[in-house]
C-alpha cells in the first residue's frame, strides 16, 4: 500500500503556477528521491504535503486518509514528520528541548523517553550535547538535530528537504549514511535533494522535477544511467 | 528611612507595571503583535472586582477569581474575533489598528455600563503592613503584597514555560511558527493560551493597582498600560526577565523622580530615560540583538 499518494497536485503563489499537476507516490519502506534544480518546486511540494501552503487542485492521500481536510498540526500525530529546508531547529532552546518538541503530539512520557534513547543511539553526538543551545551547534549537528527531532514522533513517513544543503563534504557523507541507516531500519523517506548523485545512490526510486513538472521517474539505479540525468544532474 | 520607603513604593508600583509588561511581552514574543488593548483589560478587571465586591457584596477572593476568569475569557475572545482573522495579513499595521479599536471599544463599553464618574475601589488588601525601627519605617501591606505577587507571577511563569508542554510550545511558536506546526503544535491554540495568561495577569495587575490608587474610571488602564509597554520595550520586548526588570526600574524611577524632582515631570523623566536606553541599546536591556546567520 502506498503510504503517500499525490495526484494532479497544483499549487500557485499568487498568479504564478509553482506546481503544474504533479503526481507521485511513496510505498511503505521505500526511500524515494525527488530531485531537481534550485527553484524547481521541491520545497513547495513538501510544504504542500505538510499543509503549510494550500493546494489549488489535486489530491493527497496519506496512510489512507485524504489530507484536504486535515489541519497541518495534526499530521505529526498521524505519523508524518518533516525535516524542513534550512533545518529550522529552535535555536534558543537546548538540544534536548528540541528533541522533546519533536515528540509533542505523543502522550505517553515513557514512550518519549524510550524514543529519545533510540535517537541518541543513532546520533551519539546529540546525547553528548543535549544541554547545549541548538543555535550554537555546527550546521551538520543542527541537521542531525532536525532529523532527530523528526524521528522523535516515530513517523511512518519522513519528508526531508535538502538535508545536505550548505554542509561540508564530510558532513554530507555522514548525513547520507544516516539516511541509508534509516532505510535499513525500515523508515520510509521522501527525500528532496539538489545533490542528485547522492540522492540517487541512496534511493529506491526517484522523480525528477523541472520547473514545477515531473519530467522523469523510475528506478533510482536506472535513472543514474539515463543520458539526460547524467548530463543535467550528474555533471557528466 | 523615607528614601527606603519611597524605594519600596517604587518597587510596588514597578511590580504592577512588570505584571502588565509580562502580558505585553508574551503576546509580542509569541503572536508578534502589539496588543494595545492590553491596558484596558486592567480596567475591565478592576470593574469586575468592583462590581462583584462592592456592588454584589461577594467575598474579595471570589471577586478576584471572577475578574481573573472574566479577563481571561475576554482576552481569548478578542484574540479569536479581532486578531486571529488578521494573522498572516500582509500588514502588521492592520492588527495594530484593530488593537487600538478594541481598546476604544472596551473603554466606551465601560463608559456605557458604569458611567464616567469615578468609582471608589475598596482595597482587597486589608493588612495594614509592618512598622520597623520604632516607627521610623512603615511599609504598607499593599506594597508588600504587590511585590510578593509580582515575584510569584514571575517565578510561576518561568516554571510554567520551562516545565510544561504548553510552555515549551510557546517558546517554539515564538521562534518559528512553521517548524512548530511541523512538530504537531497547534499555533492558534498556543497563541490563545498566551492571551489567556496575559489577560489574567492583567486582571491581577488591575486589582493590585486599584488597591494602591483606589479610584476607577473607564480610562484607568491607559496610563499603566502605556508605561508597562515602555517597561517591556525598556527590558527588551519578548524577554520575560526583561519585562520584570523593566517594570521594576520604571516604577522606582517614577516614584523617586515624583518625590525628589517633580511630580509633574515624573512621566517625562520616565519617557526620556526610555529614549536614552533605546538609543544606546535599540533592543532594550535584555533584548536579543538580531543575529545574522549564514
Ligand atoms: N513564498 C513564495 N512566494 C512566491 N514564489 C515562491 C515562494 N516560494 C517559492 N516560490 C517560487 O516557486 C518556485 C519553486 O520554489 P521552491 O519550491 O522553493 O523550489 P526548490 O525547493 O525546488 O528550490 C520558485 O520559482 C520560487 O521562486
Ligand atoms: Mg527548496
Amino acid at each position: 500500500m502506498s503510504i503517500l499518494e499525490v495526484n494532479d497536485l497544483e499549487v500557485y503563489y499568487g498568479v504564478i503556477r509553482a506546481l503544474k499537476s504533479i503526481s507521485f507516490r511513496v510505498e511503505e519502506g521505500e526511500t524515494v528521491a525527488l530531485i531537481g534544480a534550485n527553484g524547481a518546486g521541491k520545497t513547495t511540494t513538501l510544504h504542500t504535503i505538510s499543509g503549510l501552503i494550500p493546494m489549488r487542485k489535486g489530491q493527497m492521500i496519506f496512510d489512507g486518509k485524504d489530507l484536504s481536510r486535515i489541519k497541518p498540526h495534526a499530521l505529526a500525530a498521524m505519523g508524518m514528520a518533516h525535516v524542513p529546508e534550512g533545518r529550522r531547529v529552535f535555536a534558543d532552546m537546548t538540544v534536548l528541548q528540541n528533541l522533546k518538541l519533536g515528540a509533542f503530539s505523543r502522550k505517553q512520557k515513557a514512550e518519549t523517553e524510550e524514543t529519545l534513547q533510540m535517537v541518541y543511539a543513532r546520533f551519539p553526538r546529540l546525547e553528548e550535547r543535549k544541554n547545549q543551545i541548538a543555535g550554537t551547534l555546527s550546521g551538520g549537528e543542527q541537521q542531525m538535530l532536525a532529523i532527530g527531532r523528526a524521528l522523535m514522533s516515530r513517523p511512518k513517513l519522513v519528508l526531508m528537504d535538502e538535508p545536505s544543503m550548505g554542509l561540508s563534504p564530510i558532513f554530507v557523507n555522514e548525513i547520507f549514511d544516516i539516511i541509508a541507516g534509516m532505510k535499513a531500519d525500515g523508515v520510509t523517506v521522501l527525500l528532496v535533494e539538489q545533490n542528485a548523485k547522492k540522492a540517487l545512490s541512496v534511493a529506491d526510486r526517484a522523480y525528477v522535477l523541472e520547473t514545477g513538472e515531473i519530467v522523469l521517474s523510475g528506478d533510482a539505479k536506472e535513472l543514474m544511467d539515463n543520458e539526460r540525468i547524467r548530463k543535467a544532474y550528474l555533471g557528466e | 528611612m523615607s528614601f527606603l520607603n519611597y524605594l519600596i513604593n517604587g518597587l510596588s508600583l514597578g511590580s504592577v507595571y512588570a505584571i502588565i509588561a509580562l502580558g505585553y511581552t508574551m503576546v509580542y514574543g509569541i503572536a508578534k503583535m502589539l496588543n494595545f488593548a492590553h491596558g484596558d483589560i486592567i480596567m475591565v478587571g478592576s470593574y469586575l472586582v468592583y462590581s462583584s465586591m462592592t456592588m454584589a457584596g461577594l467575598h474579595p477572593v471570589l471577586s478576584i477569581l471572577i475578574a481573573v476568569i472574566g479577563c481571561m475569557v475576554l482576552g481569548v475572545v478578542t484574540e479569536r474575533v479581532a486578531y486571529r482573522p488578521l494573522r498572516g495579513a500582509s500588514s502588521s499595521l492592520a492588527v495594530l489598528i484593530t488593537a487600538i479599536g478594541v481598546s476604544y471599544l472596551l473603554q466606551n463599553l465601560s463608559l456605557l455600563i458604569f458611567g464616567a464618574d469615578p468609582k471608589a475601589f475598596t482595597s482587597v488588601i486589608t493588612w495594614k503592613g509592618i512598622t520597623l525601627f520604632d516607627g521610623a519605617l512603615q511599609i504598607r501591606g499593599t506594597a508588600i503584597v504587590t511585590i510578593l505577587v509580582g515575584l510569584v507571577v514571575l517565578f510561576g511563569l518561568q516554571a510554567f514555560i520551562r516545565h510544561t508542554k504548553s510552555g515549551q510550545a510557546m517558546l517554539a511558536v515564538a521562534q518559528d511558527k512553521g517548524a512548530a506546526t511541523l512538530c504537531g503544535i497547534d499555533v492558534n491554540r498556543t497563541i490563545a493560551i498566551t492571551f489567556a495568561i496575559g489577560s489574567s495577569l492583567a486582571a491581577v495587575a488591575g486589582v493590585l493597582f486599584c488597591s494602591t490608587y483606589p479610584t476607577i474610571t473607564p480610562y484607568i488602564g491607559a496610563m499603566p498600560g502605556i508605561k508597562a509597554f515602555v517597561a517591556a520595550v525598556f527590558g527588551g520586548i519578548g524577554s520575560i526577565p526583561g519585562a520584570m526588570i523593566g517594570g521594576l526600574t520604571l516604577g522606582v524611577i517614577e516614584i523617586l523622580s515624583r518625590t525628589y524632582i517633580s511630580s509633574q515631570l515624573s512621566d517625562a523623566i520616565v519617557f526620556a530615560i526610555l529614549i536614552v536606553v533605546l538609543l544606546v541599546r535599540p533592543t532594550g536591556l535584555l533584548g536579543k540583538r538580531v543575529m545574522e546567520k549564514v
